[in-house]
Parts: C-alpha cells; structure tokens; sequence
C-alpha cells in the first residue's frame, strides 16, 4: 500500500484540520485560548498525545481485536494523557495549575480518540504517526492562533507570561500593542472565543472558495459553483 | 456456552495485556519526574511565602508551621500557619485565609502579620474573579494589593478600615467593589485572629520541644 505522505500533511494542517473542518475538540479550544501561551501549552501537550496515541494504536493494530479496540484505545489515550500531566507537573509546573482541568480532559478530546480509529488503527506506523503530529499541529495552529486574536483584543498585549513555558529568559517577549488599553473583556470571555472560532472558519472557506473559483476559472472560463459547507462530526 | 467464555477470555487477555503496557509507562513516567514535582510544589508554596517576608530574614520559614483550628479564616479543616522567625523571635505570622465573599466564589489569600499586629503583607493565591475587572487584585496585573502593607487596624470599631466607596481608607477599582471589599474583610479577620491567638503564635516552634500536633487549639 503506498502512502501519501503529502496528502495526510495538507489534511492535518488544512483540508480536514480538527479544530476548523472537524470541529472536534472545541472545548478546550474554547475555554483556554485566552492567550497565546495557554493555547501553545495545551496544543503542545495535546499534539504529544496524538502522536504518542496514533503510535501506539497502529504498532498494535494487528494485535487488538476490533470487537475491545475502543476500551484499548481509550486506556492508551488515558495513560500518555496522564504521563504527560507528570512531565508538565516537572517542567511547567505554574502552566500545568494554569491549564488545570483542561490537560486531565484531553483524555476525551474527540480528535484523538477520532484518528486513532478513523486512521492509526488501518495505517502503518509512519503514516500515523505523521497524521498525528499534521493534526496536533493544526490543532495547535488555531489555538495559537485564536488565542493570540482573543489576547490582543482582550489586554492590548501580546506573548505575555511566555516565561511559563520558555523560562525566565521569554519574559521580555511580551508585547504591549497599545499602551493604555482598556481592555476588552468580551474578548477574553468564552463569548469572544465562539465568536473568534466562527472568523476563523468563516475566513477558511473564504480562501478555499477563493481557490476553487480560481481553479475553475482556469478550467471552464465560464462555469461557476458555489457553497461549501463545514462537516460537523462531532 | 463455551464460545462465549473463550470470548470473554480473548477479549480480557487483550485488555490486561495492555493494562500491563499502560500502567508500566504511567509508572516510570511517575518514577522519573516525582522528585522534581514534589521540589516544584514545595517551590510554588514557598514563592508566595517568600513574596511577604523575605528570604534572608528566616530562610526555613517553609519549615516554621503551626498547626491550628481556624474557622475564622474560613477554614473548616486545622491550617497550617507559617512563623518567620529572626534572632529566636516571631517577627510575623503568614496565614491562609480564605474569603469566602468574592464576586465569584472563594478568593484564597496569604495574610502575613507582624508582631505589633500591622499587615506584613497580603498575596491573592487562587481566584476566580473577573479577567479584567476583579482580577487586579493580583499583583501581576495591578500594584493595589501592596497597599495594605504596614496597615494597622484600630483595636475596637476601626471605620476606617474598608473600600473607599464605604468611607474606609483602602481603594477599589473602577467597576468591581466588591472584590476589594471581600479581601478588606478577610484581611480584618486575620488581624483580629492573630490578636486572639497571639500568646500562643508568638511562640517560636523551634523554642518548645512540645509536638505541634498536641496544640490544636480549641
């Protein structure tokens, strides 16, 4: 079987990303992109178990049967999750309080749950691996995204406390956009984050109908089609 | 009958098996990281100690507690009261307080206390207030929580000792009063439990050969 390796990387970050396309794993999307280093903290942490998970479902696809792969799965998934709760707990112990309920809930963070059954446990070991890291960064990409949109609207700063996860030496990363802000709390609240995501997923089909137009337009001058709609899985 | 029990047995054995395989990763994981986590959590709660008496002054602080009933301070379970201790005398006494009056929930403070009953300092520990309005009493986003440094409370009926807004001495910010509020209240109390207990939080633990555990006053 060969493996399009380009393909699962354009998937992962673009065409089937799981936080704009899939739509899975909104809820800690939603609740900690209040700024850009809690987004980086949870898409880091929440990457190395996508990739730990897909690895390890698809070294022992042959040997799980189908009828318990979804308890199996699910212990996997729990043991990385709580594995890399300790690591945080040893390196990023102020981040780790930060994010709080949110590292123990990546255990039901449907994306990784989804690719261990949708492809890990059908694929080899590369392939998966590359899926689960294409995801986890696109994942990552949108909190950091959102997160960086939601702080700089909400505080007028940018990268602030960025010594939580890069040491004392990330505390003058900070950046103030505007000085004296007033703030804007609605962006901080869970409101603004529904709100960012639904920009973001409105700008993503903007540029993909963009595309396809073009595409079109190359093709038959003269023929032009419309919608594309998000499929919500889950 | 028996297809189902070799069912059973197949299905379990594939779920032990990596039940084995998990639970060996968890621990080694937990193996390898304790000792840095266990320095971490010791570090995180000195930090906050740390931040009212400083560290040259009585650098095993950490190590000075007094265990005591406190109610009064909001907690139903006996606390852990940490002595700063110079030249074989308390200087100041650091408390947890919990004020239960938050605009959202509990507010977790750090009162220290000094020997003459005047605020060594306060320090918010956990919170839920507000992102932008209630959450200035952190010292990381708003210099206000520094303002009750040195302050001394009346010994009956001080007035003065409240939120601007109630005719007090102490600001509040523009949008949130009763966040303010609740610490100048949770701050009262801790002076006027330091000042019943005194005798007894005077005391230097490193003075007594009596166990702690036997104290729990009250």
């Amino acid at each position: 079987m060969s493996v399009d390796y380009r393909k699962i990387t354009l998937d992962g970050l673009w065409h089937n990303n799981p936080a704009l396309v899939q739509l899975l794993g909104l809820c800690p999307l939603l609740a900690v992109t209040a700024s850009v280093v809690n987004a980086l903290g949870l898409g880091i942490a929440s990457t190395l178990v996508l990739v730990s998970s897909n690895l390890t479902v698809s070294l022992f696809r042959k040997l799980v049967p189908e009828t318990v792969r979804l308890p199996i799965f699910v212990m996997i998934i729990a043991s990385f999750v709580t594995a890399i709760e300790l690591v945080m707990q040893a390196l990023t112990y102020e981040l780790y309080l930060i994010l709080g309920i949110f590292i123990p809930l990546i255990v039901t963070n449907c994306a990784i749950m989804g690719r261990a059954d949708a492809f890990a446990v059908k694929n080899p070991v590369r392939a998966s691996v590359l899926d689960g890291l294409m995801m986890g960064v696109g994942f990552s990409i949108v909190l950091v995204l959102l997160g960086g949109l939601r702080e700089v609207l909400g505080t007028g700063m940018l990268f602030s406390n960025m010594h939580l996860l890069f040491g004392e030496a990330a505390r003058s990363w900070e950046l103030t956009l505007f000085a004296d802000y007033p703030g804007f709390l609605f962006a901080i609240l869970p409101p603004g984050a529904f709100v960012g995501l639904g920009l973001m997923i409105a700008l993503k089909n903007l540029i993909d109908t963009r595309i396809k137009e073009r595409l079109q337009r190359q093709q038959t001058p003269t023929e032009l089609t419309g919608s594309k709609r998000v499929r919500v899985t889950g | 009958m028996n297809e189902i029990v070799k069912a059973i047995r197949g299905n379990a054995l594939a779920i032990g098996l990596f039940a084995i395989v998990t639970s060996a990763v968890i621990a080694f994981t937990q193996l390898a990281t304790r000792e840095q986590i266990s320095h971490n959590k010791a570090e995180f709660q000195a930090r906050a100690l740390f931040e009212i008496v400083p560290r040259s002054l009585d650098p095993e602080l950490v190590d000075h507690r007094v265990l005591m009933q406190a109610p009064e301070l909001g907690h139903s379970q006996p606390i852990e009261l940490y002595q700063a201790i110079h030249e074989e005398k308390v200087v100041s006494i650091l408390m947890p307080v919990i004020a239960p009056d938050g605009y959202s929930g509990d507010i977790e403070l750090l009162v220290g206390v000094n020997a003459d009953s005047s605020l060594a300092g306060v320090r918010v520990l956990s919170h839920k207030e507000t992102p932008g309005l209630g959450d200035k009493i952190e010292l990381s986003k708003s210099d206000w929580i520094l303002s009750f440094n040195d302050q001394q409370l009346a010994m009956s009926g001080d007035d003065s000792w409240a939120v601007k807004k109630d005719g007090g001495r102490f600001d509040q910010f523009t949008g949130a009063t009763i966040t303010p509020r609740a610490i100048v209240g949770a701050t009262a109390r801790a002076i006027e439990f330091f000042r019943a207990h005194r005798e007894r939080l005077l005391t230097p633990v490193t003075a007594t050969t009596q166990p702690r555990a036997a104290g729990v006053s009250e």
